[in-house]
């Protein structure tokens, strides 16, 4: 397996107080990676230093075989990384459409771009019935979806998916989970973060375990599954 | 109230220059969330940036010829003086509390005030600006200005360019995105600080177009000129919502209006002969503001967003 993100020794700070605190890991060509833990843990300041909202202080991050750390969040795009954060973060005053274009920001191709459009409309057929339809009236989960789409649009070589399944239903859950699963047997790289260890573990190749800024555990998603540790203070049980 | 529609196309003529002015405050807050309090002075280097080029060009050039060269002259000094704020003033207090920034832009007002007062020549006093001579020309019902045809058009104009521009261009979607959401825009690969420059760049565009109809109607420029005139403005783009470039517009016109018609009217309400006239207009401008941030707080289109205060 060959890594196409390789994450080494990362440090993250707001101001003094450290969030990241030197955590390494890989995230391998054509698998599922997830990272778990609680809240607080560091989740998504990774995520957000991957895609540059964040600067660390220290570490490397090497992506396809460049370094990221130095380079503007606005250029990481363009790469080959695609980050849908935690929140969901669509544009709510802008229509589903739009907000997918812009997921298409840097892309010139607009034979490519309209198809990639129809197909987040198959994936998702609720997004392609409301195109013209102002992205915050959505719920919760149709957001989720278009935050995936809107992802999805700019033909990423690694899709970071942080708490997708966060304030969902759990019948939206699931198929935003069953969406992981499709685009990973399309063959996408994704990099999960979740708080649903159970569900985010069951389809993941690899998973790490954050607790307070340190990866504490790591192993395929189905030994993390059968770890004592790991079912206990992550899947409730005693 | 024969008079009436005269007022009514006075207070026009003035929404539309506080509406143009505003347009600048609107885009800056809607992006960068500051309020740019150096913008009246934009406005005023416009002004003097226009007279500026009417000097350079040879005497007895008609107005007609000479004002593109003027709008070209205004727009250029009023947009290198606004990115250049933007970058070595604003931009590295960025991420500082939201204060600093807003007395940086008040100094900044100062400052550009003086500097003009200091080495402008002849700015010590008011420098006369060319006019259009002539009648008024009647239009039955009420007087248009000669000077006030300029505004007449190019208002209207730079409007509908800014919202075809904001619609339907990539760098406009790209500004709609940041001011939505900066960071996510960023993960879209929105260069966000090109895109801010971009807002201050228009808006002092518009501030100069505002300038050069503002010397035409009253015949001259002065250092001062930005203070009443950015306050105005950035009443009208609270009035309208601030934020919302349509809004921005609007406030500008119901501004004008209403200013115009109170100074008009205001004395013959029973007890309140004194407070009518030109002396009263700027008092009844603040009032109708005060009036609007107890009633409607979030303007006349800005919607209720609870994060910006």
């Amino acid at each position: 397996m060959t890594a196409l993100l390789e994450v080494e020794d990362l440090r993250v700070a707001y101001g003094k107080i450290e969030a990241v605190k030197g955590i390494s890991f890989k995230v391998n060509q054509g698998e599922v990676t997830t990272l778990i833990g609680t809240n607080g843990a560091g989740k998504t300041t990774t995520l957000r230093t991957l895609s540059g909202l964040l600067k660390p202080t220290s570490g490397k991050i090497l992506f396809d075989g460049a370094a990221l750390d130095t380079v503007p969040a606005h250029k990481i795009v363009s790469l080959g990384l695609a980050h849908s954060p935690e929140g969901r973060h669509i544009f709510p005053r802008m229509t589903i459409e739009e907000n997918l274009l812009l997921g298409a920001f840097l892309r010139k191709d607009s034979a490519g771009i309209t198809e990639d459009i129809e197909r987040a409309y198959t994936l998702f057929p609720i997004l392609g019935e409301r195109r013209k339809q102002a992205a915050g009236t959505l719920s919760g989960g149709e957001q989720q979806m278009l935050a995936m789409g809107r992802a999805l649009m700019s033909r990423p070589k690694l899709l970071m998916l942080d708490e997708p399944s966060m304030g969902l239903s759990p019948l939206m859950m699931q198929k935003i989970m069953a969406t992981i699963v499709e685009l990973k047997a399309s063959g996408m790289t994704i990099l999960l973060v979740e708080q649903n260890a159970q569900a985010a573990l069951s389809l993941s190749d690899q998973g790490y375990v954050m607790q307070t800024g340190h990866i504490v555990l790591n192993g395929t998603g189905a030994d993390l599954l059968r770890d004592e540790s790991v079912r206990k203070s992550y899947l409730g049980e005693d | 109230m024969h008079e009436l529609p005269q007022n009514l196309a006075n207070g026009l003529m003035l929404g539309l220059m506080y509406g143009l002015i505003a347009v600048g405050y609107t885009m800056v807050y809607g992006i960068v969330q500051l309020i740019n309090f150096a913008h009246g002075e934009i406005f005023m280097i416009g002004g003097f940036g226009a007279l500026t080029a009417y000097l350079a060009l040879p005497s007895g050039t008609s107005l007609w010829l000479a004002l593109p060269v003027m709008l070209v002259g205004g727009v250029i000094a009023s947009v290198l003086v606004a990115t250049g704020a933007e970058r070595f003033a604003y931009r590295p207090l960025r991420t500082a509390p939201r204060l600093a920034p807003l007395i940086t832009a008040i100094g900044l007002s100062i400052a550009l005030q003086q500097v003009v007062w200091a080495f402008y020549p002849g700015a010590k006093k008011a420098r006369t600006f060319p006019q259009f001579h002539g009648n008024p020309i009647d239009l039955g019902a009420f007087q248009l200005q000669r000077n006030d045809i300029f505004l007449l058009i190019a208002a209207p104009l730079c409007m509908l360019i800014l919202a075809s521009f904001v619609r339907l261009t990539r760098t406009g979607r790209a500004m709609q995105a940041t001011a939505q959401d900066p960071d996510t825009a960023k993960l879209m690969g929105i260069n966000t600080d090109r895109i801010i420059v971009v807002a201050f760049a228009l808006g002092a565009a518009f501030a100069a177009v505002a300038a050069v109809a503002h010397g035409l109607r009253y015949g001259q420029v002065d250092f001062m000129m930005g203070f009443i005139a950015g306050l105005k403005a950035f009443t009208a783009a609270v009035l309208g919502g601030i934020g919302n470039i349509y809004g921005a517009m609007l406030g500008g016109l119901v501004l004008g209006i209403a200013e115009s018609l109170a100074t008009a009217y205001i004395q013959n309400v029973p007890g309140m002969h004194q407070l009518g006239g030109a002396g009263w207009a700027n008092v009844w401008a603040f009032v109708l503001l005060i009036v609007v941030l107890l009633v409607r707080p979030q303007g006349l289109l800005g919607e209720r967003v609870a994060d910006r205060a």
